[in-house]
């Protein structure tokens, strides 16, 4: 393979994207700015959230709750010591307790 | 409006793929792929730098997800491959992702003899118990008496270590650690990428779906309470008398030491090869 199409290959010009990759692909830049993720310590992406509940298990202070579906829900955000936890354990990458 | 957390895991994730990921709900096979991520994103390594090869398997799926020069190679033989890598590159950085049965029944051969070389590779051994992708056959770290499918009514066969198995054959970084100590494990990945020489590190994980539902271990938070429960450094583990120690297991790091690495060597005797070529084109 050349050099030149590993790089467009790179770029994702030679896949294709899907809506979702492309949009996906603007919200990871927008995530600098300040917006609706700030307002709460605690974010979950419910759109890769696989509800196995590690997460509302693990949370120290017990952040977190569990709705009758089982997704997480932030309970109590002033509880929140931003100690990543969550961050850390969850298989999906889909929360994050960091400090912004 | 939707954003994405955990911003460090995306700049490594190749987002052309389908997410979430095809492993099971409550799997550690996620957790360490973000722990392997942060550690690669703290030493600061490049992309192209950086090569993940696999075999078969559960945890052999990883490399499909991050955006490293990533090869996905047949059962077993992920190390091969691997080895195969870190002799064109040694300047490459080679992780090998292998699970329990991939890296020690099917590949135990390889694994011993690369760590016997001692060659620079990184090998994050991810034990389930059991062989998750291909339907729940036992595998050579189920425990004794424990259920699969292949053990219906328990299994009789002792378990293998890896660790020490590791360790006899004679690779100079072995460390294990769970799934729920991920920053323990982050820390020992990093330091393993650092380490120049065969390196394993073994990560105790969760298989709920399969592995727990037949033995009846509850749901992955569970699991992982039960981790967190048996795991102990070594010097509380060696404090322990011998009845509680019967269903602990150590976690720490069990060997770091200095040996003279394989490629370094190789390159070594190339040079002095061409070297007494060279004189001897001179007398021809």
């Amino acid at each position: 393979m050349s050099t030149n199409e590993v790089e467009k290959r790179r770029e994702g010009t030679i896949f294709k994207k899907s809506d979702d990759n492309a949009k996906m692909e603007v919200e990871i830049n927008e995530i600098k700015t300040e917006g609706d993720y700030k307002k709460s310590p605690v974010y979950i992406y419910h759109d890769w959230c696989v509800k196995c509940g590690i997460c509302v298990k693990f949370c120290p202070t017990g952040v977190l709750g569990r709705k009758p579906d089982g997704s997480p829900y932030v309970k109590h955000p002033e509880k929140c010591i931003h100690c990543e936890t969550c961050d850390r354990l969850c298989p999906n990458f889909a929360i994050t307790g960091a400090k912004r | 409006m939707k954003k994405i957390p955990q911003k460090e895991i995306h700049k490594y994730l190749r987002h052309n793929k389908k997410f979430p990921h095809v492993w099971c709900p409550g799997c550690s096979n996620g957790i360490i792929l973000a722990t392997i991520v942060r550690a690669v994103s703290e030493l600061g390594y490049e992309k192209d730098n950086m090569a993940m090869v696999s075999g078969i398997g559960c945890s052999s799926r990883m490399p499909v997800y991050v955006d490293f020069n990533t090869l996905h190679s047949v059962h077993g033989r992920a190390i091969a491959y691997a080895t195969g890598i870190k002799m064109q590159r040694p300047d490459m950085k080679v992780v090998v992702v292998t699970g329990d049965g991939d890296g020690t029944a099917i590949g135990g051969n390889h694994f011993i003899h690369a760590a016997r070389r001692n060659i620079d590779l990184t090998v994050i051994v991810i034990n389930n118990s059991i062989y998750g992708m291909t339907g729940g056959q036992y595998s050579p770290t189920t425990p004794f008496g424990d259920l699969s499918t292949t053990t219906p009514y328990g299994n009789i066969d002792p378990v293998f270590d890896i660790c020490e198995l590791a360790m006899g054959a004679g690779a100079t970084f072995v460390a294990r650690t769970t799934a729920y100590h991920a920053l323990e494990a982050q820390d020992f990945i990093k330091q393993a990428f650092e380490h120049k020489g065969f390196s394993v590190v073994e990560v105790v994980s969760a298989c709920p779906v399969i592995y727990g539902r037949l033995n009846k271990k509850g749901d992955a938070p569970a699991m992982m309470e039960d981790m967190k429960k048996r795991a102990f450094p070594i010097q509380a583990f060696d404090k322990l008398s011998p009845e509680d120690k019967k269903d602990k297991y150590k976690r720490g790091i069990f060997r770091k030491e200095e040996k003279p690495e394989y490629t370094a060597q190789y390159a070594k005797l190339k040079q002095s090869l061409i070297k007494q070529e060279g004189v001897a084109d001179d007398s021809e």
